[in-house]
């Protein structure tokens, strides 16, 4: 069992919530890009968050999740000082960032909670970042914060304008890369995109003519995430690539996108079903 | 199963949990940590794809994922919260033990009609007979000497059929087995929703990956000698990690040679005799 040392709600609309676990093994070996592999109890499903944050000496690991299906929505009624039944990892590699020296670092919704530790640690490691971070609304936005202490430059858009700027990631980005260019050379040497499927397929459009080096951090649908079933595949660069065990990091310039966002929706029937049948007389909380 | 656990237990093996080795600690740590001797006995790993057309279409499984959703996450019980897709016509791909295991799971999970198709004839199929006995038993049907090329999807994605091209058995190559050959515009489309592709497996690659001075074999898999001691001094290995996808028989015929000789190698770095027979 694992202790939840701290709860916290990220934002207003409290969609997206913060978990500090106490887990030792995963504080001691977890670097900026991983991701855990928690369930909450005998009867629930493995599900992969990513690594938010460690801390190696309280052995602490921290994850940042969004309530979408019913596990998520069951976490975010786990209280601090309840445990959960299972937490495994440091799983996936770390993201690469040996030899950067200027970095655009793209989120967009959750994806910024998984976006914040890999700015961190280029941000410590010397790295300049800067950080495009979208909402959709102003009700939505986390890390504000934590965001502007790791990045050199930061720029936080909502799709309705109604927090920072007006408009997509999409925009800014080009915007960013267009103003960063010497003797028609793009500054940035990687740009690092995280978010929905469908955003950073259109950020994998803006950067290739560039021909800027763009990573993203991919979230199939997983089972055990160690490699064992095969779930979690996609095709980059024309050749199956399992995310568990040679991601979740990927070239977003060789990743097939269509076959991977037809996958993610594999399950949504069972999904939205499963959501709609939450005990809310016990809060979600299985056993009550 | 769990009462050979709790004897284990009972024995005084502590089992820990929710640590993958190579990531949550490595085989050096361990020793660090006041080990003497190290086991792998990390199982089978990644599974093998066909490289054909369709294959990430929905409705595709690796036998593993079928098998882990069922049966460890026990996706066919409502009180359990891993999903798994009902289904209706499923085809199998390959012709082992663990296709057998998948086609007779899938029949149990509703399956109308479950086909088991194989690039070989039935003589050739590596499942052990009994195997086969009970898949056909159970209503399995085989479809032998067609090699699978393609798997079809409807507009939105979704599994429609598995093509094949029906093969004749050739000439035996040098291990006296006989190859398939296509049979010229023998092309036909068995209709399905589901295939489960089942042709195994090529070791996991988290623990070679993060120990230095093991060694692999050309698959991957780890090298061990007779007395399953690898190269890396007192790390010992067996079952699927070191042979690649065997039976479960085998398996633990490795485990009780390699726990011999862990303790003939203990009993020597500490000076004590060797023990009786």
């Amino acid at each position: 069992m694992y202790k939840v040392v701290t709860k916290r709600f990220l934002n207003d609309a409290k969609t997206i919530c913060l978990f500090e676990i106490e887990a030792p093994y995963i504080a001691r070996h977890a670097r900026a890009g991983q991701f855990v592999i928690f369930r909450l109890d005998e009867q629930g499903e493995r599900v992969p968050v990513s690594v938010a944050g460690y801390d190696r000496e309280k052995g602490t690991v921290t994850v940042m999740v969004q309530a979408a299906g019913r596990t998520t929505k069951m976490l975010h009624t786990v209280e601090q000082g309840d445990y959960i039944s299972d937490i495994a990892g440091p799983l996936g590699k770390a993201t690469e960032m040996e030899g950067l020296k200027k970095v655009c670092v793209v989120g967009g919704g959750v994806g910024c909670a998984i976006a914040y530790p890999i700015a961190k640690e280029m941000h410590e490691r010397g790295i300049e970042v800067t950080f495009i971070a979208g909402f959709r609304s102003a009700d939505i936005v986390i890390l504000k914060d934590e965001l502007r202490e790791v990045s050199d430059k930061l720029i936080i858009c909502t799709d309705d304008g109604s927090y920072g700027k007006k408009g997509f990631t999409t925009v800014f980005l080009k915007q960013e890369i267009e103003s960063n260019i010497i003797w028609s050379r793009p500054q940035f040497d990687r740009v690092i995109a995280i978010g929905p499927d469908i955003m950073m397929k259109f950020l994998a459009d803006v950067t290739r003519p560039y021909g800027i080096s763009t990573i993203i951090s991919l979230d199939p649908i997983m089972v055990d995430g160690t490699g064992m079933c095969g779930c979690c595949r996609v095709i980059v660069g024309g050749e199956t690539k399992f995310a568990c065990v040679d991601g979740p990091d990927f070239d977003a310039h060789q990743v097939d996108f269509d076959s991977l966002i037809k996958r993610a929706a594999f399950y949504k029937e069972e999904q939205d079903e499963a959501a709609k049948h939450i005990c809310h007389m016990t809060g979600g909380k299985r056993n009550g | 199963m769990a009462a050979e656990i709790e004897n284990l237990k009972a024995m005084g093996v502590k089992i820990v949990n929710n640590v993958i080795v190579g990531k949550s600690i490595t085989i050096d740590e361990l020793f660090e940590e006041g080990y003497e001797a190290v086991f792998i006995g990390s199982g089978a790993g990644l599974p093998q794809f066909l490289h054909i057309p369709g294959e990430n279409l929905m409705g595709v499984y690796s036998a593993n994922e079928l098998l882990t959703r069922t049966n460890l996450m026990k996706a066919y019980r409502e009180d359990y919260d891993t999903p798994i897709k009902k289904f209706n016509k499923v085809a199998v791909v390959g012709a082992g033990n663990v296709a057998m295991d998948a086609a007779r799971v899938a029949k149990r999970l509703g399956a109308s009609e479950v086909h088991v198709v194989y690039r070989r004839g039935k003589n050739e199929m590596p499942a052990r007979q009994e195997e086969v006995e009970h898949a056909e038993a159970e209503g399995i049907e085989f479809n032998m000497l067609n090699n699978p090329c393609a798997i079809l999807g409807d507009e939105s994605g979704h599994v429609i059929g598995l093509q094949c091209v029906r093969q004749e058995l050739g000439a035996p190559d040098e291990r006296g087995r006989r190859s398939p050959v296509p049979v010229e515009g023998s092309t036909w489309t068995l209709e399905c929703d589901t295939v489960i592709i089942a042709i195994g497996t090529s070791p996991n690659p988290l623990i070679r990956s993060t120990t230095p001075g093991l060694t692999t074999t050309r698959k991957g898999g780890i090298d061990a000698d007779d007395m399953a001691h690898t190269e890396k001094v007192a790390v010992f290995a067996g079952g699927d990690a070191v042979t690649g996808s065997a039976t479960v028989i085998m398996a633990m015929g490795a485990g009780k040679n390699a726990a011999y000789w862990i303790d003939e190698y203990i009993r020597r770095v500490n000076g004590e005799p060797k023990a009786e027979e």
